[in-house]
């Protein structure tokens, strides 16, 4: 192989286009792909963070839910306790209610007892006065007397 | 083939036709212009198709050119930071993306029909002017290219020497290593050493100008053996096939080269830079 001139051509072409690549060629790309490099480093710690953030807003929400559910239950509890003691007073009224209703009309009755007596009172004084005046107008007479005794007797 | 059935010489001088470089004289000496024409044109491709995409180089989302650009320019980029260990001066991965890109572009040329120069000259000149007319298409299977690429490399790494230990450290250096001494052992070794450097440092851009010449020479030379099947029917088809598989064969080489040529001047680099 024969070495000539060609070679220093060679030398120079070769040095122009290490300069051109050097001055305009590698700097921008290299810039675009480092910055979109950072950008997606970037990219991909947000989305972590976002995911960290969305567990944190979970086990939040779970808690609260728990809670909730935990202060519902005491209501629940809290107003059957209400509802027993409202059914045990109304229990407890009716009791009393029916008592007195039970003692007015116990006192009623002996009330209209009491008078039935007075008025069959009045009555026997009557019939005895009766009596007493049909003894009067006849004669004594001990069977007769006797008859009328039994006859009141019986009235009675 | 009008050149093999024209003449007595067949398929020697065939041959003979597609090693002649399309010569001429320039400062005195001779020229070969059709390698040198060839790698120009070629470069100017490279470093035009890279600056249309480094022009409009965005961070955002790239296109499909831009994504590609960039791969090579990434590819790039890891094999020098993997060479150098993060001590890298900025201009070694441009430089490393030239001659990568470059001998890729520069070896791809013997894919190329091997007649397709002499075709072009026949249809717009005639034959007979295509029967003296020599073009050689494979810049890097001339030794003149591959060893103005080692020698320009040859130059870089004296400058990195140089401009990483100094050049009272990097002149020290030539005569007290591989051989260390002291007092007057050191005075006597001092030739020794420095013979060793020289050869060093010689071997360098000669074996990689002749690594790339070689594969490439001989890659040409077996495509055009492999033309003279095509000149009788009967080894026609088998020819085609040979071609193809060649051709196959020889994209790996071609970017194997390239890689080879690009990743030892990086080694090269690095062992320049750091002490013995």
């Amino acid at each position: 192989m024969n070495l000539n001139m060609t070679f220093f051509g060679q030398m120079l072409s070769f040095a122009i286009l290490v300069w051109f690549t050097m001055k305009f060629i590698w700097p921008p790309l290299n810039a675009a792909i480092e910055e979109r490099q950072k950008k997606i480093a970037e990219g991909l710690s947000q989305a972590e963070q976002a995911r960290k953030e969305l567990a944190d807003a979970d086990a939040r929400v779970a808690a609260e839910i728990k809670k909730a559910r935990a202060e519902a239950a005491v209501i629940i509890e809290r107003a059957s306790q209400q509802a027993v003691q409202i059914v045990d007073k109304a229990r407890q009224d009716a009791i009393v209610e029916a008592m007195k209703q039970k003692a007015i009309a116990a006192a009623d009755i002996e009330a209209q007892a009491h008078r039935a007596r007075e008025e069959l009172r009045a009555k026997v004084a009557a019939l005895a006065v009766a009596g007493a005046e049909k003894i009067l107008k006849r004669e004594i007479d001990a069977n007769a007397h006797k008859a009328l005794i039994d006859q009141l007797a019986a009235e009675i | 083939m009008s050149e093999s059935t024209s003449s007595g010489g067949g398929l020697t001088e065939y041959i003979q036709h597609h090693l002649t470089h399309n010569q001429g004289q320039l400062f005195g000496g001779s020229f070969h212009f059709d390698s040198w024409i060839v790698a120009l044109g070629l470069g100017l491709a490279f470093v035009f198709w890279f600056w249309l995409f480094a022009r409009k180089a965005t961070a955002g989302v790239p296109g499909k050119g831009q994504a590609f650009v960039e791969m090579v320019v990434n590819f790039i980029d890891g094999q020098v930071k993997d060479t150098l260990h993060g001590d890298a001066p900025r201009s070694v991965a441009p430089l490393a993306l030239t001659i990568f890109v470059w001998v890729v572009f520069m070896n791809a040329m013997d894919l190329l029909p091997l007649d397709i120069s002499s075709a072009a000259v026949m249809y717009t000149a005639g034959p007979d002017a295509a029967h003296h007319t020599y073009f050689r298409l494979v810049p890097t299977a001339d030794l003149n290219t591959t060893l103005g690429l080692s020698t320009a490399v040859f130059f870089i790494l004296i400058g990195h020497a140089v401009s990483a230990k100094g050049g009272l450290g990097f002149g020290k250096e030539l005569v007290s290593a591989p051989f260390h001494a002291h007092g007057i052992a050191a005075i006597i070794l001092a030739p020794v050493n420095l013979a060793m450097n020289i050869i060093e440092w010689l071997v360098k851009p000669i074996s990689l100008a002749m690594r790339l010449f070689g594969n490439m020479y001989g890659g040409e030379l077996v495509f055009m053996l492999i033309a003279g099947l095509m000149t009788s029917w009967i080894t026609f088809v088998p020819g085609v096939f040979a071609n193809a598989a060649w051709a196959i064969f020889h994209i790996l080489i071609i970017l194997l080269q390239a890689f080879i040529f690009m990743i030892l001047t990086v080694v090269y680099i690095a062992g320049v830079r750091e002490s013995h």
